[in-house]
């Protein structure tokens, strides 16, 4: 049986392929230019943040609270730029942050330690996984008294709340990378004949790595919360004055301006790492991915 | 100069199918081979017996659930069967799956790279051999693209150019233009019978698609379901490239056809 006059020459087909390919290929977002950025992004958050101020400006001059309980926002402002000038703030910022950033070093240690051996190993899985999901839902705050009891008015007291605010989060974010990743993926390493450990580094990890870093930004989240926490509680003068200290103190004295400047710090500072670490972080690893994160229009 | 099947080849004669340029070497022995998962039901392959060639392209046809996948990843070496023996020439098997699974963390060289990385092969050869097999899949300067930006037919080359950096002279391929549409499948095809005959290759190509059987296959082998067994086998003389359109294709894939649905009308009975 001889058939086939009708099939293409490879050259012939080389250039059908090369058409279909430049036909098929799906078309990518632009990149929207900083104006857009702008109006998308910044404005509107911009305009609510004034519309804010001036509700509040306007609460104010109708004397819905005595002064002392709430204080213009010119009069924050001051008290604001005052902590920032004469060094507190700084001082505040550096202290707490400091603080923050070992608890998370050493939660992001612990619980990465911990999730790995949960995946490895069925039965700890099972024994303590609901534990571990329980404490992510146990406001860490809970275990403050706890902590002074058995470490005093210390840091240790400070980094063993952080630890059990993050810990847990970090553990189950890798678990639960760990779980997305498509057994397909781990067939392919092995058909290409990666060794076990080149299986995890070259395949598993970094199939891993959006549910991994999903549980860091939550760790990290509940490791600045445990700290304010830790910090608005165990006030002493051995341990420096944190944000969280600094708000304790203008509770104590009653001074609004005080209070709310510090809860404007920690605000900022929160948003700041998000902004800063975790957000360009997470874009990185989505966009190489082809995972683009959802933009509201 | 590591990777012998990188080196385009030798001569520019149009491929005929028998002819290769390339000494082939693989080939596969499944013997009695039997695979049971689960207790109280019948096997999902019932004694297989399968002879593959050095140099051989043969086809496994069957519907759909009859064991195509398991046989294949079986011959990979992804698991062991329950009874009965395979033996293969090379050390490890090429196999591309039905969807690219490529990794989407890296780019469309990237994924190939790896493949060489776990040959050992250095990194400065890694660039170039990932290079030039893309350029064997008709890919020629698109390796930093990153997989989400490529389209179906582009991702398959990629898996196709990544089961060819494995170097091994034995390509498995279970369905692997199973989603593509009908006019990329026809560019991959012309592709495939290009490679395997300039590189000498011993390939398995499974699918439930008669005329792809016919197009491809030196032999096509009907398996039946529940047990899976190898229940005809056709032989083809068709001369290598062959039109999927052409009358020669269509003959024997009605024929082939005919043999198949009686198979599955079995099961309704
Ligand atoms: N790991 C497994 N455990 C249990 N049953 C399986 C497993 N793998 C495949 N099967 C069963 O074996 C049969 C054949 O599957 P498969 O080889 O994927 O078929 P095909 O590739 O021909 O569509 C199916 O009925 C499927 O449910
Ligand atoms: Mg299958």
């Amino acid at each position: 049986m001889a058939v086939d006059d009708k099939t293409l020459t490879t050259e012939d087909n080389r250039a059908f392929e090369a058409g279909l390919d430049a036909l098929e290929m799906p078309a990518l977002l632009p990149r929207p230019g900083p104006g857009v950025v702008f109006v998308r992004s910044v404005l509107p958050p911009l305009v609510a943040v004034v519309a804010f101020i001036g509700l509040w400006q306007l609460a104010y001059s109708v004397e819905l609270k005595p002064s002392y309980a709430l204080p213009s926002p010119r009069d924050v402002l001051q008290t604001f730029s005052q902590t920032v000038r004469d060094g507190r703030a700084v001082d505040a910022i550096s202290i707490s942050v400091s603080r923050g950033a070992l608890g998370f070093v050493a939660s992001l240690a612990v619980g990465t330690v911990l999730g790995l051996a949960m995946w490895r190993s069925r039965w700890l899985r099972a024994a303590l996984g609901p534990f571990v999901s329980g404490l992510q839902s146990l406001p860490s705050v809970a275990w403050v008294p706890a902590a002074i009891i058995w470490f005093g008015l210390s840091d240790a007291a400070i980094y063993a709340v952080v630890l059990l605010g993050a810990v847990p989060s970090i553990a189950n974010g890798l678990l639960a990378g760990f779980d997305q990743v498509p057994p397909l993926l781990d067939k392919v390493g092995r058909v290409l004949g990666l060794s076990t450990v080149g299986r995890i580094r070259h395949v598993l990890l970094p199939a891993a790595l959006p549910g991994y870093l999903a549980g860091l930004k939550q760790g990290w989240a509940f490791s600045w919360r445990s700290l304010m926490a830790a910090e608005l509680i165990t006030y002493s003068p051995a341990l420096g004055i944190g944000l969280g200290q600094q708000l304790n103190i203008g509770r104590e004295l009653n001074a609004m301006d005080l209070v709310i400047a510090s809860i404007v710090l920690i605000l900022l500072v929160g948003v700041a790492i998000e902004l800063l670490v975790f957000a360009p972080l997470e874009r990185r690893i989505l966009r190489a991915r082809g995972l683009t994160i959802a933009r509201s229009r | 100069m590591t990777h012998p099947a990188l080196q385009p080849a030798a001569t520019s004669r149009p491929p005929a199918g028998d002819d290769q340029t390339v000494a082939p070497s693989a080939s596969v022995r499944v013997t009695q081979l039997v695979q049971v998962f689960e207790r109280d039901h019948p096997p999902v392959l019932d004694r297989i017996d399968l002879d593959v060639g050095p140099g051989e392209f043969v086809c496994l046809l069957g519907a759909s659930g009859c064991g195509k996948s398991t046989l294949l990843s079986l011959i990979a070496g992804l698991g062991t069967p329950t009874s009965g023996s395979i033996e293969v020439t090379v050390d490890r098997p090429a196999l591309v799956f039905q969807e690219p699974a490529l990794l989407p963390w890296l780019t469309a060289a990237g994924n190939v790279e790896l493949a060489l990385k776990a040959r050992k092969v250095g990194r400065h050869e890694r660039r170039a051999g990932a290079e030039r097999l893309l350029t064997l899949v008709n890919l020629t300067g698109q390796g930093h693209k990153r997989v989400h930006e490529l389209s179906g037919g582009m991702r398959q080359r990629v898996a196709l150019a990544r089961a060819l950096a494995q170097d091994s002279q034995l390509l498995l391929m279970d369905e692997p233009f199973a989603a593509l549409d009908a006019i990329t499948r026809d560019a991959l095809h012309e592709e495939l019978t290009r490679l395997w005959s300039k590189q000498g290759l011993s390939i398995v190509f499974v699918t439930h698609n008669v005329r792809e059987a016919v197009r491809l296959g030196q032999r096509v082998l009907l398996m039946s379901s529940r047990p899976g067994r190898i229940v005809r086998e056709w032989r083809l003389e068709l001369s290598q490239p062959r039109a999927i359109e052409s009358p020669g294709v269509s003959a024997l894939a009605t024929e082939i056809t005919h043999h198949l649905r009686a198979e599955i009308s079995r099961h309704g009975r």
